[in-house]
């Protein structure tokens, strides 16, 4: 399953480094970050709860960098 | 300007203004000191801030880590050396917060230009309930329901047009700036802006399957789909900065050891440590990360203005490789219109006399009166009369072969030659090249007339622009007869031609194109879309061409050209080369100054201001260079 989510980051870097780091989590298939149009595209794994995931997905995205947002 | 930009200008402002007054101030020793403290907490509170959040989520290596290190370090250097020279570790903060200003920006700007580009969501959808026009959200109409589109209005779903005539303005979708006028029957696409009537139209699909939220969604995933460079500079990104910091460390310790332990010179700690936290101040890959994107972002976005929507950053990358293009022909290369070439008579000779021409074409087109065939429609129009259907009666088509009916009390029969044969009758097969529409009148062979393709008018033009951007084989595939394709191709400039090819022959022939290019050349195949999906997928890069509506075109192909204009092919081909070059460009700049920054900063030549100078000005020109792209490439 695919879902895209709105998300505010700003820096280009940042929105790299949280890419990656999230592409690692349990529960992602794969995961992709548009610094520019401020978008985030993730495909979940079968059978993943997405709110734990997505739980996880920002835990993990404001570690990196505090400002980010899912809007 | 956004409320966080606002707040980081008057900092940027007051910082600078302080600086200015301090120069001015008599002040020394603790009392400098402190207002160099308190100057550098306004500028830099929030990297600091972000520095230690960065310490606690063992996250050690980010740039906010890396600039407080570097600035504190620089207000520790100066009061150790008892210099006072506070002033460089203040302007280092407030250099990288100017940097971090523009960029944010400058960015904030190209996005929102770009998608005022492509602003053409409509918000609304009027529809007729008990004599008032009411607004709803386009979501919820049906299809097959009326919706009212005033002056001034965009079309919010596909439909016809039931009532009223106006233009439209597609330039959002195709870049062209002509209006197209539309009247009742007329088929028209979402997008578009209603210039100077009111209008109704019956919607023919959902808004959520509309051309318009067809095309929204495809420019929204095209900036998810990465492209090679964009890749090597995340992934460069990442291992820069570290070891940056781990030279810095090495710079920092080593050449102070070498002296102490081997030459038994003073060990210079601190000019040594300055040089390290110069390093530091480069550290940030910055106007690499942010420039990249922001080209493709851009190129992508200026090719769209232009009516050329291309998928993804990595269909730019191919695009920019393409030496091999090929064409489907009917769609592509011709009309989807026929015209009438020559009328023959049995001898296969032309005939003159022009009653016996004017009857025969009159005699086709009422036959041909009750088919939707492209022929008999462009037979219809040839006679360019309106038909009197009281005069036509008992037609009968058969699939395959023509149709047959009672004209004036006449047994009329038009067709190919097969349906002469099965009438019995003989006829003449000619050797013009075409499609032969044969006519036999009460079982008596009348003659036949030639029709030929249309080529659109820019096709030749096309292909001449194809070969001066550098492609060096054009292709053509057709499921028509040989000396048709021929013909069409020789008169356009066409390298290749096969004929007769039925869909599935035409994947094989992509396919054996495919192997016989040069490795690092990039294929594309450029069609309709409409019974060509398979073929647009297979290539390097798919084409689809005159698309508006045809969402499986859309869903197929990786670069979609909103008009019919075949020379678009040349300009996108352009476009991508031009955004690479400035991809290319930006990645070749950025680097060197960072590497020259190094070397000169180790060696003791650059200071820390040089290094934060040519950081945040190598980040500007890149952004600014970047902004190029918007721009389409001219001829």
């Amino acid at each position: 399953m695919t879902k895209n989510f709105k998300i505010e980051v700003d820096c280009a870097n940042c929105a790299n480094l949280v890419e990656n780091a999230i592409q690692k989590l349990d529960g992602i298939d794969n995961a992709v970050i548009s610094f520019m149009t401020q978008k985030m595209k993730i495909t979940f794994a079968e059978g993943a709860n997405v709110e734990t995931v997505m739980d996880q997905v920002l835990k993990t995205a404001r570690k990196i960098e505090p400002d980010f947002a899912i809007l | 300007m956004k409320k966080k930009q606002r707040i980081m200008l008057i900092r940027i402002v007051a910082t600078a203004l302080l600086i200015g007054a301090m120069l001015l101030l008599p002040l020394e020793g603790w009392g400098k000191l402190l207002f160099y403290l308190a100057v550098y907490l306004l500028i830099g509170y929030d990297i600091l801030w972000k520095a230690i959040r960065g310490i606690i989520n063992r996250r050690p290596f980010d740039e906010n880590f890396l600039m407080a290190v570097a600035s504190l370090g620089a207000f520790a250097l100066a009061i150790y050396s008892g210099s006072g020279d506070y002033m460089e570790a203040v302007a280092v903060m407030l250099f990288y917060q100017v940097g971090e200003f523009f960029q944010s920006y400058a960015v904030g700007k190209s996005r929102k230009n770009i998608s005022e580009l492509m602003d053409i969501r409509p918000d609304y959808a009027n529809i007729e309930s008990e004599g008032d026009i009411v607004q709803v959200d386009p979501d919820e109409v049906a299809v097959g329901q009326t919706i009212v589109v005033r002056p001034g209005e965009k079309v919010p779903i596909d439909g016809i047009v039931v009532e009223g005539h106006t233009s439209l303005n597609t330039a959002a979708l195709t870049g062209e700036s002509l209006p197209r006028e539309v009247s009742e029957g007329d088929e028209i696409v979402s997008g578009s802006i209603n210039m100077t009537g009111l209008i109704k139209i019956r919607t023919t699909k959902e808004f959520g399957e509309s051309t318009v939220s067809k095309i929204l969604e495809l420019m929204e995933e095209s900036s998810t789909h990465k492209s090679k460079s964009e890749d090597f500079i995340a992934r460069f990104a990442r291992i820069y900065t570290p070891v940056v910091c781990l030279a810095a460390v090495v710079l920092a310790l080593v050449p102070p050891l070498f002296r102490m332990l081997l030459l038994e010179a003073a060990p210079m700690w601190s000019t040594w440590i300055y040089r390290a936290l110069t390093f530091l101040v480069i550290s940030c890959p910055c106007a690499l990360v942010i420039s990249i994107p922001l080209s493709f972002f851009a190129g992508i976005g200026g090719a769209s203005r232009k009516g050329i929507l291309i998928k993804g950053a990595n269909m730019v990358e191919t695009l920019s490789k393409v030496k091999h293009v090929v064409f489907d022909k009917t769609g592509t290369l011709t009309l989807c219109v026929f015209e009438v070439n020559a009328i023959h008579d049995h001898n296969d000779c032309d005939n003159n006399d022009s009653d016996d021409r004017a009857r025969l074409i009159e005699l086709a087109a009422m036959v041909e009166s009750a088919s939707s065939h492209p022929i008999s429609k462009s037979l219809q129009q040839a006679y360019g009369k309106p038909i009197d259907h009281t005069r036509v009666s008992d037609i009968q088509e058969l699939s395959g072969h023509g149709v047959m009916a009672m004209v004036d009390g006449h047994r009329v029969a038009v067709g190919n030659e097969k349906l002469m044969s099965k009438q019995g009758i003989p006829s003449c097969h000619c050797h013009t090249p075409g499609t032969i529409i044969h006519i036999a009148i009460d079982d008596h062979y009348a003659g036949h007339i030639v029709m030929g393709d249309v080529e659109k008018p820019h096709a030749r033009k096309a292909i001449e622009q194809l070969k001066q951007v550098g492609v060096c084989r054009t292709a053509m595939l057709t499921g028509d007869t040989q000396a048709v394709a021929e013909r069409v191709a020789s008169n356009l400039g066409i390298d290749e031609v096969y004929a007769q090819l039925l869909p599935a022959d035409k994947v094989e022939r992509i396919e054996y194109l495919l192997d016989k290019k040069q490795a690092g050349e990039m294929l594309a195949f450029v069609g309709d879309g409409i019974n060509d999906a398979p073929v647009l997928s297979r290539a390097d890069l798919g084409i689809a061409m005159g698309s508006m509506g045809s969402d499986a075109a859309i869903e197929a192909a990786d670069v979609v050209l909103m008009d019919d204009d075949p020379t678009k092919i040349a300009l996108a081909i352009r476009q991508a080369r031009r955004c690479m070059r400035i991809v290319w460009q930006n990645i070749i700049l950025t680097l060197t100054v960072k590497f020259a920054c190094l070397l000169l900063g180790a060696l003791g030549i650059a200071n820390m201001w040089l290094a934060i100078f040519a950081d945040v000005g190598i980040m500007i020109i890149a952004v600014l260079n970047a902004m190029r792209a918007l721009h389409i490439a001219k001829e």
